[in-house]
């Protein structure tokens, strides 16, 4: 060998960064799965479902995640954000009732994108209620931030038995978006394109706000050094706030997009759902949307694949892919603070 | 000279811990204003309560005239105060295009002005697209007082500026700080002696909280009795 003085691990992680890094790791556990697996039409099947998934869980995670990385919270109650946004979403799907099952596919989009924006804009609204009067009193006290979030998290689960009660609530699918297309061989949920597509826009808004406007550049700045950005004279409380919102907002547009996928919901859904958030946030690194995004999508195909070839590891799958990534990046994938 | 910044009294707790025990300084409009001190005396402690980065418990801040001991510190710095942090405060994962586009108030640069900056630190244009992490420690340190130089400041507050620098570059330094000092007032926290006496119009000492000396940086440099009664607390070998 020529270059003997760099060693090789050096060497193939130059290589591999050449390629994508780690967004490749999700390239990687698709090839794994599909050798495990065999069957080609079924791999298809459950990689498109495993993306699915992970996009309507990148939208309950990024916001968590930004919330972390730029406000420093630790907001257990986050998940009642995406229970509610189910909640609101399934009500206004009901209410909106022929529009959404009738024969018409415009009047069945329309149903849902206003169902989609009434769970966004109530996120919105009550993620800045909950901003105010259970996050504000307790910035820079973690212990106090998981007692009065978890506590929160608990009053908001009695108020949606309170309004919906306890039996579970069907959801109804817009007619346009039920059944399936079958392509190549293999049969696809039209539900999960959608969720697909709508998380990818989602991402792409988000990117394009941080990246490319001054708003963006004040959030990226927060999540490394708020007091600097305040020493520059930017209100970092109006920051945290405009933050807090959106986070809460994409927990609900997610919690209604999971509805939908789910076809029946329960007060349950934000808590069940929020072990894989939490999960992604961790691994994807604190404060990246970059990350969230690889997460969501490594844990959206783990659970799906997992829970295809060994039903009962589906769950603790994820949490072995969390503790062994963690072991190699201990900040995560891609965490905002280079350190 | 009138004093741009006044301290009268300042007593400022860290958690339950009192640091300041009563500062006072009368930091006059123009030049560069030094503090003096040993590790730990209170320097940065200063600078972050006049930045309002600590709340002062006792005592007034004025700056102008005005009290801003009681407001936020966006409103300080908007007042045209800019500070330089003992850290740098510098944005790793931003670029140091973007590290300055933050420092203006609208995110548009004065061309002009730009084209000074980067005539004091060439490292600034030559690394104007790369992240700010990869900066080495002396370039940091060019970023973070170039961001406080963007636009026309009255005060600029500098927590150890020479620290961890080669000599030359703090040779360019000094160029570099008497131009900003034209236009500008700076109010400079130093422990290397060299470069405060080289700068520095007035000086204060401050010892365990408290300012132990004022004066002109000519008497402190020409006076031996005086430098090893009080720069023995701080500085033995620059
Ligand atoms: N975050 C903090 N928590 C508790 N005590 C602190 C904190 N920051 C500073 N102190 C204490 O306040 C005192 C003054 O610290 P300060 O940082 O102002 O000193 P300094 O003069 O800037 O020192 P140096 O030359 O080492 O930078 C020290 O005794 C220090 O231990
Ligand atoms: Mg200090």
């Amino acid at each position: 060998m020529s270059d003997t003085s760099i060693p090789f691990r050096t060497r193939m992680s130059a290589g591999i960064d050449r390629f994508g890094g780690v967004m490749l790791l999700p390239v990687v556990l698709a090839f794994i799965a599909f050798v495990l697996i065999g069957q080609p039409s079924t791999w298809a099947t459950l990689t498109i479902a495993g993306l699915a998934m992970g996009m309507m869980i990148f939208l309950m995670a990024s916001g968590l995640s930004l919330i972390f990385g730029l406000m420093d919270v630790l907001n257990f109650g986050h998940s009642a954000f995406a229970t509610a946004g189910a909640f609101v979403g399934a009500t206004v799907l009901a209410w909106l009732g022929f529009w959404v099952t009738g024969g018409n596919p415009a009047l069945n989009l329309a149903g849902l994108l206003l169902a989609i924006a009434a769970a966004t804009i109530f996120g919105a609204l009550a993620g800045w209620f909950f901003e105010r009067v259970v996050i504000k009193p307790v910035y820079q006290d973690h212990l106090r931030q998981i007692l009065i979030t978890v506590g929160a998290l608990i009053v908001a689960e009695e108020l949606v038995l309170l309004i919906w009660g306890g039996a579970p609530i069907p959801v109804p699918r817009p007619a346009v978006l039920t059944g399936s297309i079958v392509f190549a061989g293999v049969s696809v949920e039209i539900y999960r394109i959608f969720a697909f597509l709508l998380g990818l826009v989602v991402y792409v808004a988000m990117y394009l706000v941080l990246n490319r406007t001054r708003l963006g550049l004040l959030i990226r700045a927060g999540v490394e050094n708020r007091e600097m950005v305040e020493a520059l004279g930017f209100r970092i409380d109006r920051l945290f706030i405009l933050v807090f919102m959106a986070g809460s907002a994409l927990a609900a547009m997610g919690g209604a997009m999971w509805a939908g996928y789910q076809g029946l919901i329960t007060a349950a859904l934000g808590s069940e759902m929020m072990i894989l958030v939490f999960i992604v946030v961790i691994i994807g690194g604190l404060g990246s949307i970059q990350g969230s995004l690889l997460g969501a999508l490594l844990v959206g195909l783990m659970a799906n694949y997992v829970a295809f070839l060994v039903p009962k590891m589906a769950l603790a799958s994820n949490m072995l892919l969390m503790m062994a990534i963690l072991l190699w990046r201990p900040y995560g994938l891609l965490p905002a603070v280079k350190r | 000279m009138s004093a741009i910044l006044r301290l009268e009294g300042v007593h400022t707790n860290i958690a339950q811990y009192q640091v300041l025990h009563g500062v006072s300084l009368d930091i006059p409009e123009g030049g560069v204003h030094v503090i003096l001190g040993r590790n730990g005396a209170g320097k940065t402690t200063t600078l972050r309560t006049i930045m309002g980065l600590w709340k002062s418990r006792l005592g007034t801040i004025q700056f102008r005239g005005q009290d801003i001991a009681q407001l936020g510190t966006p409103d300080i710095a908007r007042l045209g105060i800019a500070f330089v942090p003992e850290n740098m405060g510098i944005f790793g994962g931003l670029t140091v295009e973007e590290n300055m586009r933050l420092a203006t108030h609208d995110g548009s640069f004065d061309t002009e002005r730009l084209e000074r900056i980067h005539a004091i630190f060439p490292a600034i244009k030559q690394f104007w697209q790369k992240p700010a992490h990869a900066l080495s420690g002396g370039q940091k340190q060019m970023l973070a007082v170039s961001r406080a130089i963007i636009e026309k400041r009255d005060l600029i507050l500098i927590d150890e500026p020479t620290k961890g620098l080669a000599p030359s570059i703090i040779r360019n330094m000094i160029a570099a700080f008497r131009e900003i000092a034209e236009e500008t007032t700076i109010l400079l926290v130093e422990q290397n002696f060299h470069f405060a006496k080289a700068l520095g119009q007035t000086v204060a000492v401050i010892d365990d909280g408290r300012i132990v000396h004022r004066g002109s940086m000519t008497e402190l440099a020409e006076d031996a009795a005086l430098q090893s009664r009080f720069l023995s607390l701080s500085l033995e070998a620059h």
